[in-house]
């Protein structure tokens, strides 16, 4: 029998079910090879291999354990769940109660939330079993995960290099089989980028089809939650407990009914219209993303797809709509963190104003306070109009342009980055060539589109093999056609059965 | 509006008042807004702000600005959206307040009342720009020395999210007289419809002045805004203070500053806030949390036949139904009781007009006296009924009703339980001995008499000396221990002596 | 157009942020860059278009969910304030607001 860090969430669930493994056997299993990375991390001296990825920030083995135990007593009645037992971890942003939530900043160090995020609830409702808290961007805000208070995390396929971000945590863990699922968050390409840089699959779902509530928020009107795991066979398992109208908690959350996103896995996509923007490959493609990708789709030609070229016009324009709109709503989202309820207070502070300064200024760290800074310039009087409302109507215009685009086509695809993932620190001075590399997933995260990443293959760029992957965008709702292409695909090729030298 | 000068200036007041909407839970958690609890056991974690929550609205909060609206003759719009005001502040646990911006709930309006200038009561109208739904702040308390040991103040927020409808009148008062008659009918509107308790020592009805001068013709002075007037006493004083201050400011040649102020009740004048810096930006955006509020036509609808009758209809209905002068009609349509204790009198009575002049009259300055509400009179609306009857059939005088109505004040609680109101009222009058004599023959009996005794007035009388008569009325009424009917007595003599 | 240096001072006395005019200039010119980027969108014509807020709004209309007026939270006063920096009776404590 294969270890159990290389088994999938089905494969797991389905081995809790027969009772070959226990509950806690796994979570211990998990536990240990999370500790492990942990301790690696601390002393990140020596030959790349002796390096930790830095995925966990918090582990709690009681509450891991208990969850289990739990589990196992559920099993043997035979009340279990649909994914009970299965281990998974959660991006530091969702709220915990057994775990600290940072949101991968000092600001929220040590922060206890008294309750947990929707999303991790539902979860735990399906039987799942929390091994701890991962890394990501420091209020997700980044494309590298170089961003957080607590260290970088390291790319599995290379640890010099960057896992992608801002859920770089939650694919580095699963890359490096430290846990076989993971919650993401998506606000311009959270999920799918680092899932292609780490050779893994990620979903995120139309904004609203999971709730927000427990989620620190970066971006209200473009946040939204989605699982990474090894396939999409796993993702559908993990989606379809996520998913569901939170009408109690959430405002923006959508009234449409859960989903069994398994269901139509297997349907064949003979005769499915796969449309593929010409402006997704363009010059500014690397080549060996795009040979990746033109590989990729020539599998799903064989499988009975038909490709057929679409234009998505405003995609270039997306990274400044993105780049305003987002700024602006964490400009505001952030205020609350004054260290008067919460949070960093600095130590030295003479009255409420050096107080509110201080505090602000020591917890937040630089990318964050940059995108403060131009939120609360694109709001400020006599701006608002020019960029803030005018990069809404623009929103609306990309939406549109993707409304059109599905007459021709059933789903978008093409690469999620336009290069593999980079060096650590290779753009640290220049923030703007991060936000370059959004500029595919962006449209359809301010169009409030599903959209995954698959494994397509590696570049070979870089001397060596570097995982690529494939963006799949659908229509609102239409998570389940994805996840059908994505599994198709999945049954055609090896890329997602891949691991990376030395795990 | 008529404007009165203030040595030659010409006062111009805009009102934004705050009223706390009575729901019992807040406008966008589920924490109950009751009073005067042990600080932050009602602020939950969204009214804390605590990471990862997130807004959802009471629909009794938008119910009652639906109702207000109506109210005042506004647009309930259909569709109005909820922005952030981006401030920092102890007490604003977010970093922002939820209120509405560019497309409020309720829009124009106007609120009627009626003001006494010199002997003549006059209308006025006040125009109200907007009413829009926004959460309260929380409370920074300064008080306690000894808190954190001391220098600091203390955040509580269980007043944080407390539903608040914000009403901005136009610049349209110019009198603090006006100010103050607008503050009282407003505060009338919103108690009489039940959309806030109207308790303002708790801050439930929050009154904010925007009080600016000019020579008249001149265009619209440099306005500073005296916030949170919670007593109609202290508006009256704070305005007339900011005025003086301002002219005084004016005529010694200095320009006023746009600021906001507060009133010391204690030392009667205004002072300057320490401004908030920066708070000249909020950079409003509409709150990504809550998508637009859209209000269909048939809520509106349900909401406005569900209402009570507001005021002004009342008073109207009271001047047509029951022939009432506009006065009358008005003052007794000053609170929900009064109006109804009228209308049971006059509809038992069928003498609207006695009636309104009693309640008017005695029955106020009783419930004065006393200082309580028509809720509590000891008469009840039958029982005053009941004697108007008798006044009005001549059984007993106007002077012997008093008389009467002062025993029912004070008559015990079982005695009243037991009878019921006609009979109480004629068990009092027989008591009392003071019904009028009616019985012609006894009457005639004692005007005989009485004439006999004074030949000089009748002559004096038939000579054509009308005056005289009051001579003989006077000592008929006497022996009659006023008891005569003055009409009849009249008629009588008449016929004697005709 | 570009930040000038008394924007960024200005922006960060409303964001409530204390940067050293070093760092605060370093950030300045990435801003700047960005900004760069950022003319492209003056020249979109937007008339006649609507904002987009809530994105699912391009193909269905999304209206504010009204919730019914039931309180239904308790004191969880302890649990609210467990990560709070400073407390004294309930009460936050900041340092003295004078108004």
């Amino acid at each position: 029998m294969s270890h159990l860090h290389d088994l999938t969430v089905a494969e797991l669930a389905a081995g809790l079910k027969a009772k070959t493994f226990s509950a806690a056997e796994v979570a211990q299993h998990f536990v240990t090879r999370a500790q492990n990375d942990i301790n690696a991390t601390a002393h990140v001296q020596g030959a790349d291999n002796t390096f930790g990825t830095g995925s966990f920030l918090a582990l709690n083995p009681e509450a891991t354990l208990a969850q289990a135990h739990a589990a196992d007593a559920r099993l043997a009645a035979g009340t279990g769940g649909a994914l009970e037992g299965v281990p998974l971890g959660h991006k530091d942003i969702f709220v915990t109660q057994a775990f600290p939530t940072t949101a991968g900043s000092k600001m929220l160090t040590g922060y206890r939330s008294p309750f947990d995020a929707t999303v991790v609830r539902q979860l735990a409702e399906a039987g799942m079993v929390t091994v701890g808290k991962l890394n990501c961007d420091e209020f997700a805000m980044g494309s590298a995960n170089e961003n957080s208070a607590f260290g970088p995390v390291r790319n599995p396929w290379d640890m010099s290099r960057v896992p992608g971000g801002s859920s770089g945590g939650s694919a580095a863990a699963i890359a490096a089989r430290l846990v076989p699922a993971a919650t993401g968050t998506d606000t311009g390409g959270s999920i799918r980028q680092p899932a292609s840089f780490c050779g893994i699959t990620g979903i995120k779902p139309t904004y609203g089809r999971a709730s927000r509530y427990g989620m620190v928020a970066y971006a209200s009107s473009l946040d939204q939650a989605g699982p990474m795991a090894r396939t999409a066979e796993d993702c559908a398992l993990l989606l379809s407990a996520m998913c569901g109208p939170d009408l109690d908690r959430d405002s923006t959350s959508l009234d449409v009914p859960p989903e069994d996103f398994s269901r139509s896995l297997n349907n064949s996509i003979v005769g499915l219209r796969i449309g593929i923007p010409k402006e997704f490959i363009g010059e500014g493609l690397a080549a060996d993303v795009r040979t990746a990708v033109d590989a990729a789709l020539a599998e799903l030609a064989k499988l009975g797809a038909q490709l057929v070229p679409i234009s998505l016009p405003l995609t270039e324009l997306s990274i400044p709509v993105y780049y305003i709109i987002a700024p602006a709503e964490a400009s505001s989202n952030l205020s609350r963190f004054d260290g008067v309820k919460f949070g960093h207070r600095a130590k030295d502070f003479t009255d409420l104003e050096s107080l509110y300064k201080k505090s602000r200024a020591e917890g937040f760290g630089v990318e964050v306070k940059r995108r403060i800074m131009t939120g609360t310039y694109v709001l400020s009087h006599g701006y608002y109009d020019a960029y803030y409302l005018q990069a809404q109507k623009i929103r609306r215009m990309i939406a549109q342009d993707f409304q059109n685009a599905f007459k021709v086509c059933d789903v978008i695809a093409g690469p999620v980055a336009p290069k593999v993932a980079w060096k650590l620190g290779e753009n640290a001075n220049d923030p703007v060539a991060d936000y370059l590399a959004d500029i595919f997933t962006l449209p359809a995260s301010l169009a409030g589109l599903p959209g995954m990443s698959v494994p397509a293959g590696f570049g070979m760029g870089q001397g060596k093999p570097l995982p690529v992957g494939l963006q799949l965008i659908g229509n609102y709702l239409k998570e389940a056609q994805l996840l059908n292409v994505a599994h198709r695909l999945q049954q055609a090729t090896d890329f997602h059965l891949h691991k990376p030298e030395g795990v | 509006m008529s404007s009165k000068l203030v040595q030659g200036y010409e006062v111009v007041i805009g009102f934004e008042t705050h009223t706390q909407l009575s729901t019992q839970s807040k406008i966008f958690s589920r924490a109950s807004v009751a009073f005067g609890a042990e600080p932050n056991t009602q602020a939950c974690a969204v009214d804390m702000a605590l990471p990862g929550t997130l807004p959802v609205m009471n629909q009794a909060a938008v119910e009652r600005a639906i109702q207000f609206g109506l109210a005042v003759n506004a647009h309930v719009a259909e569709r109005s959206i909820f922005a952030r005001k981006n401030y920092f502040y102890p007490d604003l646990p977010k970093g922002y307040q939820i209120s509405q911006f560019e497309i409020p709930v309720v829009q124009g309006g106007e609120v009627s009342f009626y003001l006494v200038e010199g002997k003549e009561t006059v209308r006025k109208t006040v125009r109200l720009v907007r009413a829009h739904l926004e959460e309260d702040a929380g409370k920074s308390i300064h008080e306690d020395a000894a808190l954190g040991g001391g220098g600091q103040s203390g955040i509580d927020l269980n007043r944080a999210g407390t539903p608040l409808l914000e009403i901005v009148t136009e610049p349209d008062m110019r009198s603090s007289d006006e100010a103050v008659a607008y503050a009282k009918e407003l505060h009338k509107i919103v108690t009489w419809i039940g959309i806030c308790d109207g308790n303002m020592q708790e801050g439930s009805f929050r009154c904010d002045a925007n009080v600016s001068v000019r020579k008249p013709g001149a265009p619209l002075g440099t306005r500073r805004e005296i916030k949170n007037l919670n007593s109609f006493k202290f508006m009256q004083q704070a305005i007339d203070f900011e005025v003086r201050w301002q002219i005084e400011e004016l005529e010694d040649g200095r320009a006023i500053q746009q600021a906001t102020v507060l009133f010391d009740p204690d030392t009667g004048e205004t002072r300057a806030m320490r401004t908030k810096e920066d708070s000249a930006d909020y950079r409003y955006f509409p709150d990504p949390d809550l998508p637009p509020l859209v209000i269909d036509r048939d809520w509106v609808a349900r909401v406005k036949g569900s209402m009570t009758e507001l005021p002004r209809v009342m008073a109207q209905r009271f001047v047509t139904y029951y022939a009432l002068p506009e006065y009358d009609a008005t003052t007794l349509t000053q609170s929900k009781g009064m109006a109804a204790y009228f209308e049971a009198t006059a509809k038992a009575c069928n003498q609207p007009k006695l009636a309104s002049n009693w309640i008017m009259g005695e029955v106020s300055r009783l419930l004065n006296a006393g200082d309580m509400g028509i809720e509590n009179a000891p008469v009840s609306a039958a029982q005053l009924a009941a004697l108007i009857g008798r006044i009005h059939d001549g059984t007993i005088s106007n002077n012997a009703a008093k008389e009467v109505f002062e025993a029912l004040w004070t008559a015990s609680g079982d005695l009243v339980a037991e009878t019921g109101a006609l009979s109480l009222v004629d068990t009092i009058i027989e008591a009392k001995g003071l019904k009028q004599m009616n019985d012609t023959g006894a009457l005639e009996a004692i005007i005989d008499e009485v004439l006999a005794a004074h030949p000089k007035n009748v002559e004096e009388f038939k000579a054509g000396n009308a005056k005289a008569l009051n001579g003989l009325v006077g000592p008929i009424m006497k022996v009659s221990k006023g008891k005569a009917n003055p009409a009849q007595v009249n008629a009588l003599l008449m016929k004697k002596l005709g | 157009m570009s930040l000038q240096s008394q924007d960024m001072v200005r922006m960060a006395s409303l964001a409530k942020l204390e940067i050293n005019p070093q760092e605060l200039e370093h950030m300045r010119t990435s801003i700047n860059d960005f900004f760069k980027m950022v003319q492209a969108i003056g020249s979109v014509d937007t008339t006649g278009v609507e904002p987009l807020a809530h994105p699912v709004a391009i193909i269905q209309d999304v209206t504010l969910r009204l919730r019914d007026d039931v309180v239904s939270e308790t004191n969880r006063r302890e649990a609210n304030q467990k990560s709070a920096p400073a407390v004294d009776r309930g009460l936050f404590l900041v340092p003295k607001v004078v108004e």
